[in-house]
C-alpha cells in the first residue's frame, strides 16, 4: 500500500479543516461538537504515535509484575484484577503501585496531556 | 454534564432524541401559554419558549413572557412524556425535584422559586417552572473570571452554610428518596463497571481499598447528590442557587462535601481542593457552625476518592451510549478517553494513602 499521504497527514488535514474552515461557521450545539471532534483528532495522533510503544511497555511490565514468560495484554490485566480482588496484591505493593502509575500516566498522555492530574503524578 | 442522563445510560434505559416538528412546537408552546395563564391570570402571553440544555431524559427551557403581572423571562424543567424517570433510574423524578426545592427555600438555601409543578391535565409533560436566577453556572467562568474573585473568597463559606441546611431537610414522607450510603454506592458502581466487560485492573485497586477502608458511616440526612460548580448558581455575591436537585437521597453528609473536592470538579486548579476555588476547611468550619457535625479536611478524604471513582465509572457509561449505538455523538465517544483522568487521580490518591 501507498502511504502518501501517510494516515497522520491526513488526519491533521481533517483536523486543519475542522478548525478554521468548519469551526467559525458554527454555533450553539455543533460548535461545541467541532471543538470535541478537533481535540478527538488531536487524540488519534497522539495514539498513533504512541500506541506502539505504550503496548509493549505495559506488557513488558506486566510479565514482569505476574512473573508470566507469556500471555497477551488482555489475559494479564485479567490475572492483575483476580490478584487484586484476592488481596493477593494491594496499595502496599511498590511493583503494583509503580506499574499502574506508568500504565495511567501513558494513557493520559495520550488522552488528556493537559489534565490537572498528570502533572501532579510527573511531579511525585 | 446531565449526571441524570448519565445514570439513564448506566441503568440502561432506552432513550430517545426528542426532535419536536414544527407543528408540535406550536402546539407546545400554546398550551405552555395556557399553563402560564392559569398562574399569571389570562392577560398574558407566551413571547418564546426556547431549549437551553440538556440530555434526552431532562430539558431546560427558556421562556419570555408578556404582561404585566408576570416575570419577563421563567425556567421551564421538563421531561417529555414517556421520559419520565422510571422507579430502576436513581433520580427522583422532576415532581419530586419540585417538592424538594419547596423545603430547600423553607430551610433557608438559596433556590430558585417554583412557581407551578406540571400536572398531566397541562399536556406538556412532567416537570416544572421555576424562577430564574441570574449569575453563572460556567465552572471555567467562575474560576477565571474576574467578576467572581470576591465570588470565589466567598463560596467555600457559603457552601459550607448551604450543605448545613440541605441536610436539615426532612425528606421522610417523600417516595422515591433512596437510602444509599458510601458502601452501597461502591456496589452499585462496581456493578455498571463490571457490566461494560472493561478491565482496567485501577479501578478494581480502589474498588477494593474503598471497601476495606470505609468509614463509619454518620448519622443519614438528605444529600444533595451532585453538589459542585456547573450545578450551583453563582453571581458576582458567590452562591446564588443551588440547581439540580434530581439525584438528591438518603446518605452520608460528608458524600456532598467531598464530590465538591473530586479532582474532576476542581476543573483544572488542583491547587485549590474545593471545587478548584477554596480550601475545605472554611466550608467545614461554616458547616458545622451552621449545625452540621464537625469534621476535619481527613474526614473528607474517602469520599473525594469515591467521587473519582465514580465519574470514572459515569465516563464509561457514557462511552457505553456511544458503543450500543444508542447516541452516535462524536462527544459521547469522547468521554470515553476521560476515563483516563480518574485513573491518573486514583493512582495519586492511593499513594497518598501509602503514605499515610
Amino acid at each position: 500500500m501507498h502511504n502518501q499521504p501517510t494516515v497522520n497527514e491526513l488526519v491533521q488535514a481533517v483536523k486543519n479543516f475542522v478548525d478554521h474552515s468548519a469551526m467559525p461557521e458554527l454555533k450553539g450545539r455543533a460548535a461545541f461538537h467541532a471543538r470535541v471532534a478537533s481535540n478527538v483528532l488531536a487524540t488519534i495522533l497522539r495514539d498513533l504515535e504512541a500506541r506502539e510503544t505504550n503496548d509493549a511497555e505495559e506488557l513488558a511490565r506486566l510479565r514482569g509484575l505476574l512473573g508470566e514468560t507469556g500471555g497477551s495484554t488482555e489475559s494479564l490485566n485479567e490475572m492483575l484484577r483476580q490478584k487484586i480482588r484476592s488481596g493477593e496484591l494491594t496499595i502496599t505493593s511498590d511493583a503494583l503501585l509503580s506499574h499502574l502509575k506508568k500504565t495511567a500516566i501513558a494513557q493520559v498522555k495520550v488522552d488528556q496531556p493537559k489534565y490537572s492530574g498528570l502533572k501532579a503524578a510527573l511531579e511525585e | 454534564m446531565d449526571l441524570v442522563y448519565v445514570e439513564y445510560a448506566l441503568d440502561n434505559i432506552q432513550f430517545r432524541v426528542n426532535v419536536a416538528k414544527m407543528s408540535d412546537k406550536q402546539d407546545f408552546d400554546s398550551k405552555l401559554q395556557a399553563v402560564l395563564r392559569r398562574v399569571y391570570g389570562e392577560q398574558i402571553n407566551l413571547g418564546s419558549a426556547n431549549r437551553l440544555s440538556g440530555g434526552a431524559s431532562q430539558e431546560t427551557w427558556l421562556l419570555t413572557i408578556q404582561g404585566p403581572s408576570a416575570p419577563d423571562t421563567l425556567i421551564l424543567r421538563r421531561a417529555p412524556e414517556g421520559m419520565e424517570a422510571t422507579e430502576e433510574s436513581r433520580a427522583i423524578g422532576l415532581p419530586s425535584e419540585a417538592k424538594l426545592i419547596r423545603r430547600a427555600q423553607a430551610a433557608g438555601v438559596a433556590v430558585p422559586e417554583v412557581v407551578h409543578v406540571l400536572e398531566a391535565g397541562d399536556g406538556v409533560g412532567e416537570g416544572f417552572i421555576m424562577s430564574r436566577v441570574e449569575g453563572e453556572t460556567i465552572a471555567r467562568r467562575i474560576l477565571r473570571d474576574d467578576e467572581y474573585a470576591t465570588a470565589r473568597k466567598r463560596l467555600p463559606a457559603q457552601c459550607g452554610k448551604a450543605l448545613a441546611g440541605i441536610h436539615r431537610i426532612d425528606a421522610s414522607d417523600m417516595p422515591r428518596m433512596r437510602l444509599s450510603s458510601g458502601l452501597e454506592q461502591i456496589d452499585h458502581y462496581e456493578e455498571a463497571y463490571l457490566a461494560t466487560g472493561t478491565c482496567r485492573p485501577i479501578f478494581d485497586l480502589a474498588i477494593v481499598w474503598l471497601r476495606e477502608n470505609a468509614p463509619r458511616p454518620l448519622e443519614t440526612v438528605l444529600v444533595h447528590g451532585d453538589f459542585r460548580l456547573g450545578n450551583i448558581m453563582v453571581d458576582e455575591n458567590g452562591l446564588a442557587a443551588v440547581l439540580d436537585w434530581e439525584l438528591a437521597h438518603y446518605g452520608d453528609p460528608r458524600e456532598d462535601i467531598g464530590w465538591m473536592c473530586t479532582n474532576s470538579w476542581r476543573f483544572g486548579q488542583s491547587e485549590n481542593r474545593l471545587g478548584g476555588f477554596g480550601d475545605v476547611e472554611p466550608l467545614l468550619e461554616a458547616y458545622a457552625e451552621a449545625g452540621g457535625p464537625e469534621l476535619t479536611p481527613a474526614d473528607i478524604d474517602w469520599w473525594d476518592m469515591l467521587g473519582s471513582m465514580k465519574w470514572g465509572i459515569m465516563c464509561m457509561g457514557m462511552y457505553e451510549t456511544f458503543r450500543s449505538g444508542a447516541d452516535a455523538s462524536v462527544e459521547r465517544a469522547a468521554i470515553g478517553r476521560r476515563v483516563s483522568e480518574t485513573e491518573i487521580d486514583l493512582v495519586n490518591l492511593l499513594e497518598g494513602q501509602r503514605r499515610a
